[in-house]
This record gives C-alpha cells, structure tokens and sequence, in this order.
C-alpha cells in the first residue's frame, strides 16, 4: 500500500496537541517534561478549558512552560508557585488552576508554601516532576535524591548520615485533609503515558468541581543530570526510583 | 498478518534525536537516521521499515517533543 495513501487527515491517530505551539522546547533530548507538557495540553483541550485554564511556572527547567502550551500562565518565584494560585484561583474562582513544578521548587525552597496550601484545600491542581534532581542548575542534590544515587553535590552518593533521608511529600501531602487526590505517576512508555493522562484529567476536574487540592505527581528522568542516555535513565528510573516511589494512587476520594 | 497499516510522519526540524521512539516501537520500525542531521545537529528519526507499521501510536505517546504524526487505516 502506498504511504500517501495512508497519510490523510481522516486516518491521523496521534499528532502533538492543538494546544501546544511551535516553540521549539528547550529540554534536553528525552526529557519527561516534554511528555507531561503534552499530556497538560491533551487534558486542557478536553476538557475545554482552553479559555480558563491558568498554569504557575516554577523556577527550574520548567521555567519556560510558559512558551510551549497556548494558556495563560504566571511565572512564580522559586518554590511561591502554590502561594500564586491560591491568589489566583480565590480571585477567579471560575478559572480552572494548577501549578507546574519540579522537586527543588516543591519540596526544597516551597515546601511550605505546598504544604499549607494542600492542608487549606485550595481547589488547585499542583503537578510535582520529580527526577531526584536539579536539573537545570547543573544536577545537584535535591531533597527526594535517593539513598546512594550520585549527584555533583554527592559525587559518593547520598549519605544518609551526611544529608538525611530522601523526602516522599506525596505520602506528607496524603495525610492532610485538604487534599482530595494524590497520585504518582511517570510517563516511560506508552501504558503508563495513558495512565498518567487519566489521573491528571480526574485531578483537573476535581480542581473544577471544587473539592480540594489535587496533587500529581510525575516520577521521571533528568538524562543529563543523571549522566545516562534517555533510553538508560527510563530503565535505571524502573530499577531504582520505583521501589523507593511506588506509582499508585495514595489517596482517591471521590 | 497484522489487521492494521501505518505510517509515522515525523517533524523532523524538532526532532532531538532521543531514541526514546525507536525504543518504544513493538515492530521495529523506527531507526535515527545514521547519517543524516536536522538543523540543530541531531540525528533525527525516519522510518526504517515502513511495512511493519501497524499504527499503535506508541512512539507518538512517549515522544517528548511531540514531533511524530501517526496515521493508520485497516487493511481490507
């Protein structure tokens, strides 16, 4: 069978979503934003709320979110992302709000601003990347960096004497009674790309329906900071990050 | 006899050549280009054996740049 025959507007299958522009991204080849940007694209299209939705951009790689999906979006201080939305969603309570941010920005320099913001059960949307890392700033220990994983900081690996106990905030964050939905997902293959993609779509309607904060959280890669191919990161994450991490819903009330 | 005929379309300028597609693919369709590069100097990806496709769409899901289009029909 010929191939222009097959490629015709009425047998398309998957392309990149409407809502994602051209901006050529600035991630590193093989990086999980990329895939989870598509995925925030996918579920805001819909779920129609093109004209509604407000994301928050964190301080790390994520800092130019703002470029890639065609929402709006306010770019918040390092780790203040959640204390932004909760002012933009209570101002606009109409307006579907998440938050995009990375692991220093959540758990290290925002833990406080995260923690009580999901313990007021702001009706916001906050998705966690992840990777056990500093991406952006050259792959330095982060609070989730796990037991013996080597960073630039931690050229040995972490040592639990020394720096302390990786952090797991989406169990913390469980235990509040603000929350409604704490989720942990990753996006390595295809399978799990679906699943994620069900678990934000619930995350986002439960921010509109008003019953409390709902938290994503996406395990994944930082090749380069990791120093592997993205092909051996994906497999390096399965061996290690998912015992210590293990994917799942930690908390679902419907 | 796979039931299903596919064809990937890939953008090849925001292509970044990681390997994560080529990995994903049940058939075996996808390769990086050995010799050719982009723009930008990456190696991008093209379809190597374009009869197996059966259009799952996989690579489509795990393509962080979002540059690969799947089309698919059924085959009579």
């Amino acid at each position: 069978m010929e191939e222009n025959e097959i490629i015709k507007s009425e047998n398309l299958v998957y392309t990149k979503p409407r809502l994602m522009n051209d901006n050529p991204m600035h991630y590193c080849p093989g990086c999980s934003h990329g895939v989870i940007h598509k995925l925030i694209a996918e579920v805001v299209e819909e779920l129609g709320l093109e004209e509604k939705t407000i994301g928050i951009s964190p301080v790390g790689c994520a800092v130019f979110a703002y470029n890639y999906i065609d929402i709006d979006w306010i770019e918040a201080a390092h780790g203040r992302a959640p204390a932004i939305a909760t002012a933009v969603k209570r101002l606009n309570p109409s307006k579907m709000v998440f938050t995009y941010q990375g692991d220093g920005d959540l758990a290290a320099i925002g833990t406080a601003e995260t923690i009580h913001a999901a313990n007021r059960g702001e009706n916001i949307v906050i998705i966690f990347v992840n990777n056990a890392i500093y991406g952006m700033t050259g792959g330095q220990m982060a609070p989730t960096t796990l037991e013996g994983m080597p960073t630039s900081t931690c050229p040995y690996g972490r040592n639990i004497a020394l720096n302390g106990y990786p952090l797991k905030i989406s169990n913390l964050l469980a235990q509040l009674d603000g929350t409604c939905l704490v989720t942990r997902q990753s996006v390595q293959n295809a399978a799990a790309v679906k699943k994620a993609k069900k678990a934000l779509k619930k995350a986002f309607e439960n921010a509109m329906n008003g019953k409390g904060t709902s938290v994503v959280e996406f395990v994944s890669t930082c090749s380069s900071g990791w120093k592997m191919t993205p092909e051996k990161a994906n497999k390096w994450m399965e061996e290690n990050m998912f015992p210590f991490y293990p994917l799942g819903d930690l908390k679902n009330i419907d | 006899m796979a039931k299903f005929k596919g064809s990937v379309v890939v953008d090849t300028e925001r292509c970044k050549g990681c390997n994560l597609c080529v990995v994903a693919c049940p058939s075996d369709v996808l390769e990086l280009h050995p010799r050719e590069v982009n723009n930008k100097g990456y190696h991008y990806v093209y379809m190597k054996n374009p009869d197996s496709c059966i259009g799952c769409a996989s690579c489509g899901y795990v393509c962080p740049d979002g540059c690969l289009s799947i089309y698919k029909i059924k085959k009579d």
